[in-house]
């Protein structure tokens, strides 16, 4: 626990000083959404309708943008060595990098989200649903991705890669966030999809830590 | 008082044997000097030696017990210095130090293992406006953390320690390991000779790994 918390100040200080990368995403996510209705029309009437997927699909495309950088500065600069060392353990690394990522990427967006639903012209009922769908999806966003930065570890070309490895994981979380929140729009009950995208996100919480160790001890070896 | 001792062991980088039926024997309180070409498997022989690497055959005893027994204990007493400088530029001398102490366990007072490299002037000096010099001697400054702690590890396995170390600088990391040998403990050290060697010659062993893969003591 102590070693969770440790190497969460040590990424959280890390982000705060040398990162543009975090403030990277959310801008990206604020940009590309932006440019939608440019594409497809600025239809007030269409724009809630199609509001939720496309500030689902951009937080998708937005949250992969640093997980690239996730563990690899510190598989080149050997600490990945010192750490898998070090009496903490992978399974931990795990976590502490993926709460690290939510934190620095996942509330970001959290906190853009409802500026853009302002521009989709989203009903104040799907706000909510929107907040909650989202702080329940980002973390998995996180914790999923730190499985594929693990896999992708000295590969080649490892961000195209790492694309092609996460997106279809992200799709069940997509469904369901952004199912969330046109339900909400439409006035359907939203308490089934939220409640699958809790199960979503325990069972990432246990398993993908677990699965990003393993794919990090065949990085050191 | 039996050290580490390894059975035949052998290791195998992709479908290449680096080394094969290898037994060595070091004893508390020695320093075994480790040469041997390029490609000979020095650094793929420290890192089995650390449990980063499984080895394809063999195994490593300490103090007559498998270290694959308790893979926990052993990473415990390992103090392992490869050949990146694991710091990160943002942090300063003291952050990237304390970080490791404190993640290790040490004593987070770390101010005389910078004093024991003579980098304390950099203390709060971000590594980013290091040289290479300075960077491996904050890298070697864990091994001065760990000997000022209470339960520092006792086997130290040293990849090219004196990379772009200055002569003053060699003194100081020949003075830490005999300090440490003084205590009982073991080091590894990969060598291509030079004055580190010299400085622990009376307490150290040679071996040459040779790139067909068996070595030769001496």
């Amino acid at each position: 626990m102590i070693g969770l918390i440790l190497l969460v100040k040590r990424e959280l200080g890390l982000a705060l000083r040398g990162g543009t990368d975090a403030v990277m995403a959310v801008v990206f996510f604020v940009l590309a959404a932006v440019l939608f209705p440019f594409g497809v029309g600025a239809d007030p009437a269409m724009l809630p309708r199609i509001g939720g997927g496309i500030i689902w699909v951009v937080a998708l495309l937005a949250a992969m943008l640093s997980l690239e950088r996730m563990f690899s500065s510190d598989h080149e600069d050997g600490s990945l060595d010192l750490l898998y060392l070090s009496p903490v353990g992978l399974g931990t690394l795990a976590l502490a990098k993926a709460l690290a990522h939510w934190l620095t990427t996942g509330v970001l967006l959290l906190i853009a989200a409802p500026i853009l639903a302002l521009l989709y012209n989203l009903p104040a009922s799907a706000f909510g649903a929107l907040i909650v769908s989202m702080l329940l999806g980002t973390p998995i966003l996180s914790l999923v991705g730190g499985i594929g930065a693990a896999l992708t570890l000295g590969a080649r070309r490892g961000g195209v890669l790492l694309a092609l490895l996460i997106l279809p994981l992200y799709i069940p979380v997509l469904i369901f966030g952004a199912g969330a929140i046109d339900g909400a729009v439409a006035g359907r009950p939203i308490g089934p999809q939220l409640m699958v995208l809790s199960g979503f996100l325990l069972a990432a919480l246990a398993l993908a830590p677990w699965a990003t160790a393993a794919a990090l001890r065949q990085a050191i070896e | 008082m039996q050290g580490l001792i390894t059975h035949k062991l052998s290791c195998i980088r992709g479908e290449r044997a680096v080394f094969t039926g290898l037994d060595l024997e070091i004893k508390p309180g020695r320093a075994l000097l480790l040469s041997g070409a390029n490609g000979s498997g020095k650094s793929s022989l420290m890192r089995v030696l650390a449990g980063l690497l499984p080895s394809a055959a063999g195994h490593i005893e300490w103090e007559g017990a498998d270290i694959n027994a308790d893979p926990d204990a052993h990473r415990a007493r390992v103090a392992y210095i490869g050949h990146a400088d694991p710091l990160k530029p943002a942090m300063t001398a003291t952050e990237n130090l304390r970080f490791w102490a404190q993640l290790y366990g040490l004593d987070p007072a770390i101010e005389p293992a910078l004093y024991q490299f003579s980098i304390e002037h950099l203390a709060d000096v971000p590594a980013r406006y290091f040289s290479a010099g300075q960077k491996r001697r904050l890298n070697l400054a864990r091994l001065a953390a760990g000997q000022n702690s209470t339960a520092g590890p006792a086997l130290w396995l040293l990849d090219e320690p004196a990379t772009g170390l200055d002569p003053g600088a060699v003194s100081m990391l020949a003075n830490t390991i005999l300090a440490h040998l003084s205590n009982d403990g073991i080091a590894i050290i990969s060598t291509h000779g030079g004055r580190l060697d010299e400085l622990i010659a009376d307490r150290a062993d040679h071996f040459t790994l040779q790139t067909s893969g068996s070595g030769v003591a001496g």
